[in-house]
């Protein structure tokens, strides 16, 4: 439990290390911005925040500004539905190729809802879609005790209106990469 | 803490020659039978309370407020506005002036008396049928301090409202909820409490971790609720007089959540997450030892115990979309009791035990219902974008429940509404609020 309790700190300390540790900077900011479809798009905008800060890092292959911004972080589910299309296993596939050459990181990935669900279910739900999100990092090599799932239900939104096109950004498993070492 | 004192009042000797019989809460015309449905509310007079001691005037009319909201806020009673009067009591012990009540057509008339001795409230008492011209019921005298007097307030319209409907009141109890601040893609969540009329708010846990769904114990000493301090969703345990709170150790898995109490209280039912099934256990508090009460590989969560604790109704989407189900206490097959179109969720069973409220989802709206506990009889009592989560008053007759609106700009409210429908109202809360839980009747 402690152990998971500092991962939770240091992923909210990663945007400031990335910018004070040396061996995170990379060459071009925002390169890669373009990359795959959904989880680059949505990662982009997902904290304003943070872009400025973590420019500098996107560019190394091994930093997990990279890992969020060009890998993608998210995947993206249907309706009430917590199976993987074709373009979130491609995003999981390259998750996996990734979190197996940094070995060095954790990932805890975090399942959502969006606002049209009953509070409760939304939790329930929202840890089918991360458990299947980390099923599938399992299945392609990611060991599973580098993989740790919550779900956040519909308590934190990205995108908020109340429209299909922001349930859509909603309904979804992020995968935040959390430096720490394995016990 | 109020001390209640039941003294009976001895009838002014005048009023009481002119009695024809003793009246009893059984007959007569002042009567409100809340299952009939009343259309017209039925009006009554509450004269100022009498100040029996100095500078007690504030306080009386404080509290004589108190109990014209109470009784006019359920829908069933019309209050009759002071400017309207013919007469006033002179005294607590004046005899009534009947004539004065029935021609401004004031059915039921209540008088009262306050003293304050220090910080000691005293307040009494009487309910009288104007039209048969009978006191009904006796005289009831409250004892505590100041600083609880809209509580004197609540247990003076409580036992009106009993003594006319025949059903016990909701007025002197309070409500658990989440206080929600902040904008909708960074929302700050924090337990608060307050009376159930929006009174009293206080906050119960900083801001500093979500927390959801809080629940009352069954005499409401204490709160569970779903706090994701550690970083991952627990369950956890507040001491409401204290406000300290501690985590339940719960059988392991990923994340424990939903939790309500037994019966007696010496038990929490929750749900607990692994590998992406979800389940329902319960955990005695004293000893630590945990059961499981459903093994399938859906969604089981939002337990709720009958009356008797004899029975849990859940949801479930083992059929492949969200119903409800009830089971044993200690598990065993379910019996899906929803068939209705849509999706029903966070069941919750009745305190009287003949109904089970419910949220809908159904054509892209939410609704609050109720339904019987075998499902038949269902009825939809609201209907929004959002509706969710209701909770019943301790006498089973008013629901609780949020309200969402929607957009960036969107946020929850508290609302209630009676189980014909009507009377629906919200809340005040001070700012977005969701997911109450209504208490017992306090002591």
């Amino acid at each position: 439990m402690n152990k998971y309790l500092t991962v939770s700190i240091l992923v909210g300390a990663l945007a400031l290390s990335a910018c004070t540790r040396p061996d995170r900077f990379g060459a071009g900011a925002g390169a890669g911005a373009d990359g795959m479809g959904v989880g680059a798009g949505a990662g982009a905008g997902f904290d304003q925040a943070g872009i400025g800060q973590s420019g500098l890092g996107a560019g190394n292959p091994n930093s997990p500004e990279y890992f969020q911004q060009t890998i993608g972080d998210r995947v993206l589910f249907a309706v009430d539905q917590s199976t993987l299309s074709a373009e979130a296993m491609a995003t999981l596939d390259g998750q996996a190729q990734w979190l197996q050459a940094n070995s060095d990181y954790l990932a805890v990935i975090e399942g959502h809802a969006d606002e049209q669900g009953t509070r409760e279910y939304n939790v329930a739900l929202g840890a089918r879609r991360a458990n299947a999100a980390r099923e599938y990092l399992i299945s392609r090599g990611v060991p599973a005790n580098r993989l740790r799932t919550i779900s956040y239900g519909k308590e934190r939104p990205i995108a908020t209106c109340s429209d299909p096109s922001c349930y859509a950004q909603n309904r979804r498993a992020v995968t935040v990469i959390a430096a720490g070492a394995l016990s | 803490m109020l001390t209640r004192t039941i003294a009976l009042l001895l009838a002014p000797l005048v009023a009481a020659t002119v009695l024809p019989a003793p009246v009893t809460a059984q007959s007569g015309p002042l009567r409100i039978t809340i299952s009939e449905g009343v259309i017209e509310p039925l009006p009554f007079a509450v004269p100022m309370f009498q100040a029996e001691t100095g500078g007690a005037e504030q306080i009386a009319a404080d509290i004589t407020r108190v109990v014209a909201q109470d009784l006019t806020g359920t829908g069933l009673f019309r209050e009759i506005p002071a400017s309207s009067f013919i007469s006033t009591p002179a005294s607590f012990a004046s005899p009534v002036a009947y004539p004065d009540w029935r021609a401004i057509n004031a059915q039921a008339l209540i008088t009262g008396a306050v003293a304050v001795n220090g910080n000691q409230l005293t307040v009494k008492f009487r309910l009288f049928d104007v039209f048969t011209g009978a006191e009904l019921g006796e005289g009831l005298q409250f004892a505590g301090t100041t600083g609880g007097w809209r509580r004197m307030g609540h247990k003076v319209a409580d036992a009106v409202y009993s003594r006319i409907t025949g059903e016990s009141g909701y007025f002197d109890s309070r409500v658990v909820f989440v206080a929600e601040s902040g904008p909708k893609d960074n929302r700050a969540r924090r337990l608060g409490i307050m009376d159930y009329d929006g009174e009293n708010r206080q906050f119960l846990t900083d801001s500093n971790s979500l927390v959801l769904a809080p629940r009352f114990s069954p005499n409401g000493d204490r709160v569970l609720y779903t706090s994701y301090e550690s970083g991952f969703p627990r369950i956890s345990l507040l001491d409401v007089a204290s406000v300290g709170r501690r985590q339940i150790t719960t059988v392991e898995g990923e994340m424990a959540f939903s939790p309500r109490f037994s019966k007696d209280g010496s038990a929490v039912i929750y749900s607990v997450s692994t590998g992406g099934n979800t389940d329902i256990y319960r955990t005695d508090l004293g000893s630590g030892s945990h059961s499981r009460l459903t093994s399938a590989p859906s969604i089981e969560t939002s337990p709720s115990l009958s009356p008797d604790g004899s029975r849990i109704v859940f949801e479930s989407d083992r059929s492949g979309t969200q119903q409800l189900y009830v089971m044993s206490a200690s598990g065993g097959e379910p019996q899906r009791i929803s068939f209705g179109e849509g999706r029903y969720g966070s069941p919750v069973w009745s305190p009287r035990g003949d109904l089970i409220a419910f949220t809908k989802q159904n054509a892209g709206r939410f609704h609050i219902g109720v339904m019987r506990t075998d499902g038949s009889e269902e009825r939809l009592l609201t209907s929004s974008f959002l509706d969710e989560s209701p909770t019943w008053a301790p006498n089973g007759r008013v629901l609780m429940f949020t309200r969402e609106t929607q957009g960036a700009s969107g946020g929850p409210q508290i609302y209630s509404v009676d189980i014909s429908g009507r009377n629906l109202k919200q809340v005040p809360t001070g700012g977005f609020a969701s997911d109450p839980s209504w208490g017992p009747l306090q002591q």
